[in-house]
């Protein structure tokens, strides 16, 4: 029975190996941290690389001496009374395997302590001339089962889905309303947990391509844990900064277009605004609504329409089947809405688009460049005078890429700079 | 032991079971509790893979996926792997250094008890109100906001389990410090009985943290103190430190004795000594005292800063340097070695290179800027099934299969124990190598369902194929067990050709071990007789009376008071009288215990010369 199982050890190792590279087991760009697409990811991804070739060197010599030994030392057929010679062991070569795994720790341990300290660095970007430019803050709150993102001192507030610019560090400061969540874009950055009340946690997030990225919750906060889904939407500087000045016009006052929405406004004002709002207000205790038309999916994986948003309104989020999104806050709102009228409310959101910034322009590779200073009044104020022309400014954008691989940061969007 | 155990019949066996202090129906004890978990927690674990067999399956619902998960990792740790350790301790320990049992038999009936109590309780809660739901770990708030009773189970189910567990360690500590034969010097010990003492010295200093934890958990639910909750002014964080100050260690709890276990089997099958036996000693004390160190390597995204997460990677990295130690003296321990292919030895061969691997990625997840990545996601989960499943596992089913005919006197069959083995081995493979790029890809631990077109479909499916090949082997196993017993063919002594002591005795051993105190003359004893002596371990002491604890139903009616006592502090209002009934129980019998003389029996010197054949000390 044990005959050859060596070889067929190998072969399944070999099928095995084999299996992953043809199925490409590096996942979707969107979601991979195999695939980076930011400077945290980018980072890591080497650190991963360097310490995975170190680990192989190690296992190669381990499975060359363990082959070796079970297909030499097998006990011999002709003589199973062989008594082998009863070492005690050998300092030379116990220190050799002591000395020698130390080395490549060290040579892992290195850049382990540089990149930890480099992530967990939030203090401002600096320009060429080695000013401290304006720093992007978002607050983050994580919720049962949702996310809340909130523009420091912009008076801009959305949830779900986070836009930032891209090739410009955005400062992320986070906390919890209620149980521990973890937030993770795994193709941009690592994770950073998000605690309750009293821990808050600092991180940046730099994308350096355009595109519409996944974000997973990565700590288990209940029953809706693995649809806590959310996504960064990176798009240019430009089409950044005009999002915002699109968003912070935002009253939740707006008359829509046709008469159904105009009456679903009037529903959505009379049952949902206790939880829900619309514009900068700092009510969250449920999703901000602000640009709920311009969502990619309702409840961060479902489909975006009608139907599905009908019901997830009518059935307090739970859906027919109470699996759209199992235990969560909703269900404790005391509306009580006919499908005629949930459908209304349904029109009235699909409407709120108010920015011409939407998820399409990630994807559209137009790329429109900006130093962002408009966004940051009071500091404009202060660096007034120094005389920096705009045409400065690009070219240190396009330059800032990152510390450690500035270069090439910005070679998918360059091009698309000369759209402007 | 004496009127009640000659009673024929199945109710006079289990009265002896309920009442025994042996050491080896206690391990035989731990053995089927263990077993019956294990096979619980793998249903479990079968229902959280069919769940993933395909995107946006709706099998079972969120919060019973939740429970189920939470329940896996809680029995596969606790209600498995930790007796299943102990099982393979009290079998072997006492033999192996030539006792007569354990320092505190009565107290080691205790510890089973109360785990076995504590086990039932958690499992108890699926018929309650429903399981814990806040995952193994517990997060506070999560596991204080959770609704019902599924975590009050937890924390007072692992409490009454954990301090048998605790018991458990300070009596096998007493027993190693105190009880070995003469000549036994603590560098001649064999590596199981070293590991076995060295993990429950780390069970003494680690389980105080998971009980202090697990009391202000039980506090802050059931009598409104705050110490997790952040609303009322508690930290969150705080838990998560006790937790992993326990956790942590509690790795080693379960694979250092796995690694003894390999430490015994690799030598016999090789028929060599084990190389470099000190440096083996050396590193297993290390391994336990890094381990202490590097706790918050669990925590690297809990924002502590880019100090303590330095330092405690570093720490991290340098257990693999004795880790390391041990893989390289097993290679040279079968290098010029005549190796005989059994199925410990089979078992023994695949956990080097399966551990080797859940080392190489221990290593690249004590990188804690790499670890931003990896944390919380299927990584992970890769990553502790290769350590668990490939260490402790395969090591526990190695060393069950390697003393089965010491414990119960048969031998497993062969053949089925390899095909336990290559079905369990390459379902392991299956299951697990991909969830290493699945969670690369993108896929966190712990969740329900994963999405459709976002890459993850093919693995998650082959990873529940491997799961089935995993529950087949477990049922060759268990076939194997049934017909073993069942046909009941008795072999002898040392069917293994071994090496140490427990081998020079009969199998399974009469009650009192050793007739006369054994002579140790060096590592692996019975060995030294055999190439120097006459093959038989000389006496160091004459024949005389033996002295035996008289059996007990006193420590199961302890646990049985803490358990009925559990649900009175659980539910409160009326059922406080529960917990007064049964912390009355527990207290009248330890005042029953106390004021009782006990004195044991003796079996006396010519009763002992009357039995022949044994071969026992000659």
């Amino acid at each position: 029975m044990m005959k050859g199982w060596m070889s067929k050890f190998k072969a399944i190792f070999a099928l095995v190996v084999l299996a992953l590279v043809l199925s490409g087991c590096t996942g979707k760009p969107f979601l991979s941290a195999l695939q980076p697409k930011g400077e945290g990811a980018e980072m890591i991804y080497d650190l991963m690389i360097l310490s995975i070739i170190i680990m192989l060197v190690v296992f190669v010599v381990v499975m060359v001496i363990y082959t070796f030994v079970i297909v030499k030392y097998r006990q011999k057929k002709d003589d199973p009374d062989f008594m082998p010679k009863q070492t005690e062991g050998n300092h030379a070569l116990e220190t050799l395997w002591t000395v020698i795994p130390i080395i490549l720790l060290l040579i892992l341990a290195v850049p382990t302590v540089q990149y930890t300290f480099a992530l967990a660095d939030t203090s401002p970007e600096l320009n060429e001339e080695g000013e401290e430019q304006d720093s992007l803050w978002v607050n983050i709150t994580g919720a049962q089962y949702w996310w809340h993102f909130e523009y420091q001192d912009m008076e801009v507030s959305t949830s779900q889905e986070l836009y930032i610019p891209v090739d410009r560090r955005v400062y992320l400061s986070m906390g919890s309303q209620d149980v521990i969540h973890s937030f993770w874009v795994p193709s941009i950055d690592g994770k950073m947990d998000v605690n309750p009340t009293g821990n808050t946690n600092e991180m940046t997030l730099l994308a350096k391509e355009e595109g519409v990225y996944w974000g997973k919750c990565a700590e288990l906060c209940g029953p809706s844990h693995s649809i806590m889904d959310f996504k960064v939407i990176a798009v240019s500087p430009g089409e950044f900064e005009q999002w915002i000045k699109d968003m912070q016009g935002v009253t939740g006052e707006e008359t829509p277009e046709s008469a159904t929405a105009q009456e679903g406004q009037q529903l959505f004002q009379d049952n949902c605004m206790t939880c829900h709002a619309i514009g900068s207000s700092p009510n969250k205790i449920g999703p901000n609504l602000t640009n709920f038309g311009d969502r990619i999916k309702l409840g961060g994986y479902l489909d975006y329409n009608k139907e599905n948003l009908v019901e997830w309104i009518q059935t307090k989020g739970l859906g027919e089947d109470g699996n759209m999104k199992p235990g969560n806050q909703m269900t404790s709102a005391p509306y009580e809405l006919s499908d005629e009228e949930a459908a209304k409310i349904a029109e009235y959101l699909m409407t709120l688009s108010p920015s011409g910034i939407t998820p399409e322009n990630a994807k559209d590779g137009v790329y429109k460049d900006s130093d962002l200073k408009s966004l940051f009044p009071k500091e404009e104020e202060e660096t007034e005078g120094q005389g920096e022309s705009q045409e400065d400014n690009k070219d240190e954008e396009s330059s800032q890429g990152s510390d450690e691989s500035s270069d090439g940061s910005n070679e998918g969007s360059s091009e698309e700079n000369n759209d402007e | 032991m004496s009127a009640t155990a000659r009673k024929a019949g199945f109710g006079a066996a289990l009265w002896d079971y309920l009442t025994t202090v042996d050491h080896k129906k206690i391990g035989i004890l731990y053995l089927v509790a263990g077993i019956f978990f294990f096979i619980l927690g793998g249903l479990e674990a079968m229902l959280i893979r069919i769940q993933l067999i395909s995107p946006n399956n709706e099998f079972i619902s969120a919060q019973f996926y939740n429970e189920v998960l939470t329940m896996h990792g809680t029995t596969m740790i606790f209600l498995a792997a930790m007796p299943l350790i102990f099982a393979l301790m009290n079998a072997v320990v006492p033999l192996q250094i030539g006792a007569r049992d354990v320092a505190f038999p009565f107290v080691n009936s205790l510890g089973f008890w109360l785990f076995f109590f504590g086990g039932v309780m958690l499992n108890v809660s699926w018929f309650v109100t429903g399981a814990p739901d806040a995952g193994w770990t517990a997060y506070a708030p999560l596991s204080i906001f959770s609704e019902g009773h599924g975590v009050d189970f937890y924390a007072i189910g692992l409490q009454i389990s954990g301090f048998g567990t605790l018991m458990g360690g300070i009596n096998f500590i007493v027993t190693v410090v105190n009880m070995r034969a003469p000549g036994m010097t603590y560098m001649r010990m064999p590596l199981f009985t070293w590991t076995a003492f060295i993990a429950s010295v780390l069970i003494l200093f680690a389980f105080p943290a998971l009980t202090v934890g697990l009391f202000m958990l039980t506090f802050d639910r059931l009598f409104g103190a705050n110490f997790f909750d952040p609303a009322m002014g508690g930290n969150a964080i705080i838990w998560e430190h006790l937790f992993w100050i326990f956790g942590h260690p509690e790795v080693y709890i379960l694979i250092l004795p796995a690694f003894g276990v390999f430490s015994e089997v690799i030598p016999t099958f090789a028929k060599k000594r084990l190389f470099g036996y000190s440096s083996m000693v050396f590193a297993t004390v290390l391994i336990a005292f890094l381990g202490f160190m590097v706790w918050a390597h669990h925590m690297f995204t809990v924002g502590l800063g880019p100090i303590a997460n330095s330092i405690f990677a570093v720490a991290t990295m340098a257990i693999a340097v004795p880790t390391g130690i041990k893989i390289f003296n097993w290679l040279f321990t079968l290098w010029g070695g005549s190796i005989r292919l059994t199925s410990p030895m089979v078992f023994a061969l695949g956990f080097i290179p399966t551990f080797t691997i859940g080392g190489m990625t221990g290593v690249m997840l004590a990188s804690a800027a790499a670890d931003f990545q990896y944390h919380d996601s299927y990584f992970v989960v890769a990553h502790f099934h290769y350590v668990i499943v490939g260490g402790v596992v395969l090591g526990l089913f190695a060393g069950i299969i390697y003393w089965w005919p010491k414990m119960f006197g048969t031998m497993l069959n062969e053949k089925l124990n390899h095909w336990f083995f290559w079905l369990f081995f390459i379902g392991f493979h299956l299951t697990f190598f991909i969830q290493h790029f699945l969670g690369l890809m993108g896929m966190p631990r712990r969740y329900w369902k994963f999405l459709p077109d976002q890459g993850l479909d093919l693995f998650n499916l082959i990873s529940t194929i491997g799961a089935f090949f995993m529950a087949v082997g477990t049922i060759v196993f268990l076939y194997n067990v049934i017909i073993t017993q069942v046909k009941g063919v008795k072999v002898s002594g040392d069917p293994w050709d071994a090496r140490t002591l427990e081998w020079a005795i009969p199998s399974p051993p009469p009650f009192y071990n050793f007739k006369q105190e054994p002579l140790v003359r060096g590592l692996d004893p019975l060995w030294i007789e055999k190439t120097e002596g006459n093959g038989k371990i000389q006496p160091a002491t004459p024949l005389g009376d033996i002295h035996m604890p008289n059996n007990s139903f006193v420590p199961f009616m302890m646990s049985l008071g803490l358990f009925i006592a559990g649900f009175g502090v659980m539910f409160q209002g009326t059922y406080w009288v529960l917990a007064v009934i049964g912390f009355g129980i527990t207290a009248g019998s330890m005042l029953y215990r106390s004021f009782k003389d006990d004195l044991g029996y003796h079996v006396h010197k010519e009763d002992l010369e009357d039995e022949k054949g044994d071969g026992s000390n000659g």
